[in-house]
């Protein structure tokens, strides 16, 4: 058999930066033969992209690079920029993960597009290169390609972006495309979108695909192998299925335990991940994985295990790990490496009444649309939120889910402002915060607190933790003797060190950051705590540790949650209510469970259905519903149901039936034990997940 | 450079076991190696450090008070016995060189930091409240600076004249902040919309300590570094404006005064001109050398630190 189209070998990267070196890739091989689909895998920081930027040949000069990078047999490494650039785009495509930034905001896409097609092929005309623009815009998906080749990339949503970038990676044919966390910045929607045309790109071209993602699910369903990596090394090479159903490195069995599952509604908790990856300043002695590995022995601390191949029932693969013998032959159990950990015992758990705690009804808040700059005119209005109903149980979660753009954000803080709502009303306690008097809103500011979703830009960099912890209790007049006292408690509560609180935010980990987080929140014994993405900002075997650290606290302290996420896997964990918001309104809402299951509003079963789900069987026999389009604007005055544009029940619907569409906005009404707004929600036949 | 930046900041996070105080100092002491690792900063801050340790030490070690007339001594060039000379009534230049220094010296320390106070009150609160609040902070704002304020304080002189030279050092602060607090408003905008700011808020802080405990910290660098160049400036203006006598007034004297008596003579008797204007030029430049210094140490992206 002749050679693979990329064969990577022992290659290194190490950045110099002042005299100091961060060994950011440390000797990785692999290969992807012709037509391959490989998956690379990690956290942050696990040199990941890196690694692939290193092949194409993209590094900043500050980068010492080591090794061989082989594609079709010819050694990149050493080749000059100029050499280079024949290669890049014609026969190897890059695929970002910020469109905006990728592409140039002062030429059109049409443009861009062409000078691609033109730099690798000088007989093209102008005109004929405009003409195939226009052609591979129509590939990728994009509606009115003829007028969309003439728009400026801002004219473009994020998906839109996403796929002029992939018609460019496929402009010349490639045999190999790159993308490199392609889909982090969207929305899941859009990312079930961009992967089927990444799938789509891939078989019209016959390219090999290299993807790069932090998200197992995301390459479970579309990945022929698997790299994961971890600390500037490959720790396990395999085949997806293998991968997945029986790992063999602990970073891997760790990983796929650590995250959430959407498809599984079981009550096992998760297992997370203790520690972080190591610094990277330093060549690590042992294995790089040994301080977080509960199979640690001896031998993993003093020697740095190699990538060796190992046999196992379920084929051939590459594990790096001293002891995969024993966790192939299964005298050391993939269950037992990882201890679950211990689910709060009865005794400890708080019983409360379920009173209603939140109340919220027909909330609005819209926001005037302005122009000019001397005077000011109002062109239009957006509807952020729309007439929104939720109420939250004393010691319920209810999750507010939504794509970006939903109405989420503004709702719950319109929730925490405490100072009314523009229209409808919110009821904290059973009291109207409308109603409210400054001084009884500062008494209740004390029963609702926030966590929010970036756990580095919500603690003030000059505090130190004691003084951020502290602060909500300030406010409330405390003796300092007493805040200290609280504070050392409540650390303790959340699962750090009571000395820490000397400390500043920037020596944390961002699973530790976000637990400080918690714990200011929590200091002042609040009976509701709103939680906006407290996990998505953080790596997955971190977020195990947060949830779990919710699920407790929840049942220790009684305590209500509003959860807004975005990540739908995240939600079923946590929430016992679930609300899916479209465009400011909520179009399904009832129990978690049954949502969950059983669907009934397209827009729900379109959403499930798009979570990816790291479990590569169930990919494979998934059947999607796709969303066509991305979410219109929330200017638009839409007559009838605002998600017609976009959903899919309303195309299979018979023209008579259409019609109720078209003419009437649909009100929640209770549909099989939940609310949902949608006139066909009994005879919605839509396959859900 | 963009691809380091995911690696570099788990560079940052330190070793667990610090003690507070030692990062503390750490952070200080990081700020401060970086500001004297330029030639810039050593050179300013010693050269101010000389030039104070002159101005109120000096007059001690020396023969002549500066009201003192030596009868024997009209207009003499400078010898053993009048370092800097004397002038028509035979006081001794020297001697009032570094009295006027002091009141300089003073003023330009009290002014700097004062107007940099207002400026991050001013401007943190016009940011902070944002609205009506800020409209009218800076419709004010840019009235002030569109007046011109040499010519307000002369105006004002006739008031000062009956008052002390402190009231000088009130007018001088109060038409030095403008500028700052415009861009103290606008960085603090910024950081009103950074979660922890929004999550003090959802606490019930109220705005004054928000304000105090969150903004101006965050904005500090900016005001430390403008009230050192603040220094090296309100001795300029208050040597301008006593130059044209309207600054300090008789019997007091400072560089301004000293330079406006010398100025007529400059050419016959050049001592009385030449050692003040020196001695001017020489403090002001040092103070800013030093402000300059500490701008490129907490702000890396103003321009040249290595030199």
């Amino acid at each position: 058999m002749s050679e693979p189209l990329l064969v990577v070998d022992n290659l290194s990267v190490t950045f110099s930066n002042q005299g100091k070196s961060v060994y950011a890739v440390r000797g990785i091989s692999y290969t992807v033969n012709k037509g391959e689909f490989l998956g690379i895998v990690g956290e942050s920081g696990s040199g990941k992209s890196v690694s692939s930027t290193a092949v194409a040949g993209l590094l900043p000069s500050s980068a010492h690079v080591e090794g061989s990078i082989r594609f079709n047999g010819r050694e990149l490494l050493g080749l000059n920029d100029r050499q280079l650039s024949e290669i890049r785009g014609s026969e190897i495509a890059m695929i970002f993960q910020d469109p905006l930034s990728a592409l140039t905001p002062v030429y059109t896409i049409g443009q861009q597009i062409a000078e691609g097609l033109r730099l690798h092929d000088s007989k093209l005309t102008q005109k004929s290169a405009e003409a195939r623009a226009v052609e591979l815009l129509k590939t990728v998906g994009i509606p009115n390609a003829e007028r969309r080749a003439k728009g400026f990339p801002h004219e473009f949503s994020g998906g839109m972006r996403q796929r002029a970038m992939i018609a460019i990676a496929i402009a010349n044919d490639p045999q190999l495309i790159i993308a490199d966390e392609p889909t982090t910045a969207l929305d899941v929607t859009i990312q079930a979108q961009i992967l089927e045309l990444l799938q789509t790109a891939k078989e019209i071209t016959g390219a090999a695909v290299v993807l790069i993602t932090h998200d197992l699910g995301v390459v479970a369903g579309n990945a022929d192998r698997i790299a994961v990596m971890y600390a500037g090394k490959i720790v396990e090479n395999a085949p997806v299925l293998p991968l997945f159903r029986t790992p063999v490195m602990p970073y891997t069995i760790g990983l796929l335990r650590s995250m959430p599952n959407m498809s599984d509604a079981s009550t096992t908790r998760l297992v997370p991940l203790e520690g972080r990856p190591p610094l990277l300043t330093t060549r690590p002695t042992g294995c790089p994985f040994a301080d977080r590995c509960p199979a640690v022995k001896a031998i993993c601390r003093t020697s740095e295990p190699p990538l060796a191949q190992v046999h196992s029932p379920t084929g051939e693969r590459h594990v790096a790990c001293h002891r995969a013998d024993e966790i192939v032959a299964g005298t050391l159990r993939r269950d037992e490496i990882f201890p679950i950990p211990a689910a709060v015992p009865s005794s400890e758990k708080s019983t409360v009444d379920p009173d209603i705690v939140v109340e919220v009804t027909d909330l609005k808040r819209t926001f005037p649309l302005t122009k000019g700059a001397i005077f000011r005119r109002r062109i239009g209005t957006v509807k952020a939120v729309d007439g929104v109903s939720f109420t939250v149980r004393r010691g319920r979660t209810l999750g507010l889910v939504g794509e970006s753009g939903s109405g989420k954000t503004t709702t719950i803080l319109e929730v925490l402002e405490l100072a009314g709502a523009e229209s409808g009303s919110i009821l904290l306690d059973g009291v109207d915060t409308a109603t409210l008097t400054n001084k009884a809103r500062r008494a209740i500011r004390g029963n609702i607190q926030v966590v929010f979703q970036d756990p580095m830009a919500s603690l003030d960099p000059r505090m130190i933790v004691e003084d951020i912890i502290g602060e909500p209790l300030t406010v409330l007049g405390a003796p300092r003797s007493e805040i200290r006292r609280k504070v050392a408690n409540i650390l303790e509560l959340v699962g750090l060190e009571p000395s820490f609180a000397s400390r500043y935010p920037h020596e944390f980990s961002g699973g530790q950051r976000q637990r400080i987080g918690i714990a200011r929140a929590l200091v002042v014994e609040p009976k509701i705590l709103v939680l906006d993405e407290p996990v998505s900002a953080l790596d997955v075997s971190v977020q195990a540790g947060v949830i779990n650290l919710l699920e407790d606290l929840k049942e220790r302290m009684g305590l209500s949650y509003l959860f807004v996420a975005h990540d739908l896997a995240v939600v079923r964990r946590i929430a016992d209510d679930v609300a899916v918001m479209y465009l400011g309104r909520i179009v399904e809402y009832g129990p978690s469970d049954l949502i969950f299951n059983e669907p009934r509003h397209p827009y729900t079963q379109a959403l499930l259905s798009a979570v990816p789900i790291p479990d590569p069987e169930v990919e494979q026999s998934r059947q999607r519903i796709m969303l066509t389009g991305e979410l219109p604007s929330p200017t638009d005055d839409i007559v009838g149901c605002n998600f017609r544009a976009r959903c899919p029940l309303y195309q299979l619907l018979p023209d008579d039936r259409k019609v109720l569409c078209q003419t009437d906005d649909p009100a929640e009404r209770p549909v099989l034990g939940r609310q949902v707004a949608c006139h066909h929600a009994e005879s919605n036949l839509l396959v859900g997940q | 450079m963009a691809l380091l930046q995911p690696l570099l900041p788990s560079t940052e996070i330190s070793e667990p076991d610090v003690a507070l105080d030692s990062r503390n100092r750490s952070r200080a002491s990081l700020i401060l190696r970086r500001v004297f690792s330029t030639k810039r900063a050593w050179i300013g801050s010693t050269v101010l450090g000389f030039i104070i340790l002159w101005a109120f030490i000096g007059p001690y070690l020396y023969q002549w008070n500066y009201l003192d007339q030596d009868g024997l001594a009209f207009s003499v060039p400078p010898s053993a016995s009048h370092w800097f000379g004397t002038n028509d009534i035979g006081q001794d230049v020297y001697a009032q060189t570094l009295i006027g220094l002091q009141k300089s010296l003073i003023i330009g320390l009290i002014v700097g930091p004062l107007a940099a106070l207002i400026a991050g009150f001013v401007g943190a609160t016009a940011g902070y409240l944002g609205g009506m609040w800020d409209r009218v902070i800076v419709w004010f704002i840019d009235l002030l600076l569109v007046l011109p304020s040499l010519y307000l304080l002369v105006l004002l002189s006739p008031l000062f004249k009956s008052l002390s030279w402190l009231a000088l050092v009130v007018f001088l602060a109060l038409f030095g902040w403008m500028v700052l607090a415009r861009v103290i408003r606008g960085q603090t905008m910024s950081l009103r919309e950074r979660e922890y700011v929004k999550a003090a808020r959802f606490m019930g802080v109220s705005g004054f300590a928000i304000i105090r405990r969150h903004i101006l910290p965050n904005v500090a660098s900016l005001l430390i570094i403008d009230a050192t160049l603040g220094i090296g400036a309100a001795i300029l203006a208050e040597t301008t404006l006593s130059f044209f006598g309207f600054g300090v007034q008789p019997p007091d004297v400072s560089l301004g005064t000293l330079l406006a008596l010398g100025s007529g003579s400059a050419i016959t008797r050049p001592w009385l001109f030449v050692f003040p204007a020196a001695i001017l030029v020489i403090t002001v430049l040092a103070s800013s050398l030093l402000g300059d210094a500490l701008r490129d140490a907490i702000d890396p992206t103003s321009g040249a630190t290595n030199e």
